[in-house]
């Protein structure tokens, strides 16, 4: 008996230190991915996992993306900021998500198969590394 | 004979439940509105009992024939293969895990739960052939994890109450 205590004891202990180990390494994700991020200055669309279009973050649009599967997902980009502003998914989660402008946000409508991905392109005055 | 029936009717109960449960978190998503994918996996409460109750194969069953009825009822096909992987990822990793008898119902759940979101993640990485979904990943990690503890909790608090009543389960 006193033995079956001291397992289930030291169950939980492994199990304080396990939910501990994750969240410590979800709290250094979101560090590395939230607030370590620079703003990206261009939009990046994709369709089915095909590029779609580009779009600069500096200039206010709206555009809607026709999807696969005959859906409609509209794009807008105001003040620096893309999200997507309505959408014929059934889930509206693309709708509801936050507006992305750092570098590697993104929104993604599964149902739709259509992801929206801030990216940093070069400004061209930057120095290009490769070549 | 007779315990096949009890048997057959005991995972019926249980799949109902789960079902239940199911409905009960969709009707929890307004909740979180900014948050995409987030779901406390109530469903898991009924998993991790059977699992520890019945074993392994009817915890499967129980699992498979939810997410099966689940997506007819309140999903599509293109969530169904989402939530496929998620369960089965999800059912692999706590299978194991009991095994391995290193931590209690809560761990497994935890770990049931996250997996539940990598699976779906991954799923959702190679149906759109793309790698940004890291983002899902952190969030989905840490409100799988929390949610996971209190489903095990739950789950625990079910196994041990219904130690008594064991004609039944
Ligand atoms: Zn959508």
């Amino acid at each position: 008996m006193g033995d079956n205590k001291k397992n289930n004891r030291n169950k939980i202990r492994n199990d304080i230190i396990f939910v501990a180990v994750l969240l410590f390494a979800a709290v250094v994700g979101i560090l590395y991915l939230f607030v370590f991020r620079e703003s990206g200055n261009t939009v990046k669309v994709t369709r089915g996992g095909e590029l779609y279009g580009i779009y600069s973050l500096s200039e206010d649009i709206t555009e809607d993306i026709h999807t696969v599967n005959g859906g409609l997902n509209r794009l807008v980009i105001k003040d620096g900021k893309a999200f997507v502003d309505s959408a014929s998914c059934p889930d509206g989660i693309c709708v509801a998500h936050p507006p992305v402008f750092r570098n590697g946000e993104s929104i993604v409508c599964l149902p739709n198969k259509v992801v929206v991905t801030v990216i940093s392109e070069n400004d061209g005055d930057s120095p290009d590394i490769i070549a | 004979m007779k315990n096949k029936a009890k048997n057959v009717a005991f995972l019926g109960l249980c799949t109902a439940l789960a079902l239940i449960l199911a409905y009960v978190e969709l009707l929890l998503q307004p909740l979180f509105p900014t948050i995409p994918g987030i779901k406390m996996g109530l469903p898991n409460i009924i998993i991790i009992f059977l699992l520890y109750k019945r074993g392994a194969v009817p915890a499967i069953w129980v699992s498979f024939l939810r997410m099966v009825l689940v997506s007819i009822l309140f999903g599509n096909v293109m969530a169904f293969s989402y939530s496929l992987a998620g369960g089965f990822l999800s059912m692999l990793v706590m299978i194991v895990l009991k095994r391995l008898n290193l931590m209690s119902e809560v761990g497994v759940s935890v770990a049931g739960g996250v997996c539940h979101n990598i699976g779906q993640i991954l799923m959702a990485m190679l149906l759109l052939e793309t790698v940004e979904l890291g983002y899902y990943m952190v969030i989905l990690t840490v409100t799988g994890t929390i949610a996971g503890v209190l489903v095990g909790l739950c789950g625990s608090m079910l196994i041990k109450h219904t130690k008594k009543s064991s004609k039944y389960c």
